[in-house]
């Protein structure tokens, strides 16, 4: 009962993330919203020719717009901790932060961008996306988000000692998140031309593994320097 | 545990300095607060009441002198069991309540066996708010929140930033109840405050910073 196992303290923080995204159901779908508002400014964009979205454009639109609404929800990571103390918290608790770190990333892709991969069948019809697609797309981005969130956590803990980070979040993460969108999307067309795309997807789920482990430790590093 | 550290104070200071650029900010200091003591850290707003907590739970790196607990140099790993700190933010989320937001920072702190939330909110003075969420609370329940927390944590060694700030002539006298009881129990106490006005009756020694207020 009295020190609290890893386990316990995950449990403690996920509790509380879902509890607090349950209190603001709304805020959950915005991410979604936005990445809806993408995917239809590329068809109205594009007149909405069958042939050029199905062809050229689906898979990149669906990824970037993916891309772009976790850049969007990457500010809240950390923000809400910083300012209430509970950073401070977690520095001072008996588990590594670099775990509780890991939790809270985890806990923000559920909360973020989980009801984001669940909306993308509906961007894929909206764009013409050809059914046969949809099954790899949805692959590679179940390797390639949370490897964005990830990479996008050791941004958002950099800039957490910052009163308003704003644009300078999306011009440090936009280098990392680039080799992640052109193996994700890559791979999809590639797979449409009938090209092998394992290569690719054993990239991006090498890369998920490599920062699955040195991101919370890069991250938890920075928040401790925020903090100082 | 050898001898000697067992007779080692719980914690101890040794030529503790610590500069903000380049410009000091408190010490060389020394100090030692033994198990079942509390330390009145007094001294004017800026004069690094608040830093010289910080340094001590491990927030800010001291630029000089070397911290122990009972003995061993305070690593991370050591002061995460020994210190419970309550800070100026009281990392409570607005959206929870009361109790869920207990029940979290116990999560990650841990918890004192045969004690409830319950039992905490009870002692101090929340009873009945179990389900209100926390942004509905006042400052000064917010504060009490807090104790509560403390009141739950493993930590032997308490670091209160502050404690008596928002809170009513009651709670004044809660605070030093508290304090009271942590050092019976063996727990050793290092508060802030600005005034002598709600020194605890317990064994106290006092650290008056000075500084330019």
């Amino acid at each position: 009962m009295s020190a609290p196992s890893l386990y316990g303290a995950a449990r403690a923080l996920l509790l509380r993330d879902l509890r607090l995204v349950w209190r603001r159901r709304g805020d959950a779908l915005q991410p979604a919203l936005f990445a809806l508002l993408v995917v239809v400014m590329f068809a109205l964009a594009l007149g909405g020719e069958k042939q050029v979205l199905e062809r050229h454009v689906a898979p990149y639109a669906i990824w970037v717009a993916v891309l772009l609404a976790g850049l969007l929800s990457l500010d809240s990571l950390f923000r809400g901790d910083a300012e209430d103390g509970s950073l401070e918290q977690w520095l001072l608790a008996p588990v590594p932060l670099a775990w509780l770190v890991a939790i809270r990333v985890a806990s923000h892709w559920l909360t973020t961008s989980l009801p984001l991969l669940l909306a993308v069948p509906v961007l894929g019809e909206l764009l013409y996306l050809p059914r046969a697609q949809l099954g790899m797309l949805m692959l590679t981005l179940l390797l390639g988000t949370p490897l964005l969130s990830l990479l996008g956590a050791v941004v958002a803990a950099l800039t957490v000692g910052l009163k308003r980070s704003g644009i300078l979040v999306a011009l440090l993460a936009l280098p990392l998140y680039v080799p992640v969108l052109v193996f994700g999307a890559g791979s999809v067309t590639a797979a449409a031309q009938g090209l092998d795309p394992t290569g690719a997807l054993l990239l991006l789920g090498a890369g998920l593994v490599a920062t699955a482990v040195l991101a919370p430790m890069a991250a938890a590093a920075a928040i401790r320097i925020a903090q100082g | 545990m050898t001898d000697a550290s067992a007779h080692a104070p719980l914690l101890a200071a040794h030529g503790l300095t610590f500069s903000r650029n380049e410009t000091p900010v408190f010490g060389p200091l020394d100090f030692a607060v033994d198990a079942g003591e509390a330390l009145l850290v007094q001294g004017g707003n800026g004069s690094g009441k608040t830093t010289l907590l910080r340094v001590l739970a491990g927030l800010l790196r001291a630029d000089g002198g070397r911290i122990e607990i009972e003995g061993r140099l305070a690593a991370p790993s050591l002061r995460a069991q020994a210190i419970g700190y309550l800070g100026h933010l009281h990392a409570q989320k607005g959206d929870l309540s009361v109790l869920e937001n207990l029940d979290f920072l116990c999560g990650l702190h841990g918890r004192r066996e045969r004690q409830s939330p319950e039992d905490a909110l009870a002692i101090v003075g929340l009873a009945g708010y179990e389900d209100a969420l926390a942004r509905q609370l006042s400052a000064g329940q917010k504060k009490r929140l807090s104790l509560a927390r403390m009141w739950l944590s493993p930590a032997p060694l308490w670091l209160l930033d502050e404690p008596y700030a928002n809170l009513d002539l009651e709670g004044i006298n809660l605070v030093n109840r508290m304090v009271s009881a942590h050092l019976r129990d063996g727990g050793a106490t290092l508060l802030t405050t600005h005034g002598a006005y709600a020194a605890p009756p317990v064994r106290t020694r006092m650290l008056e910073l000075g500084g330019s207020a």
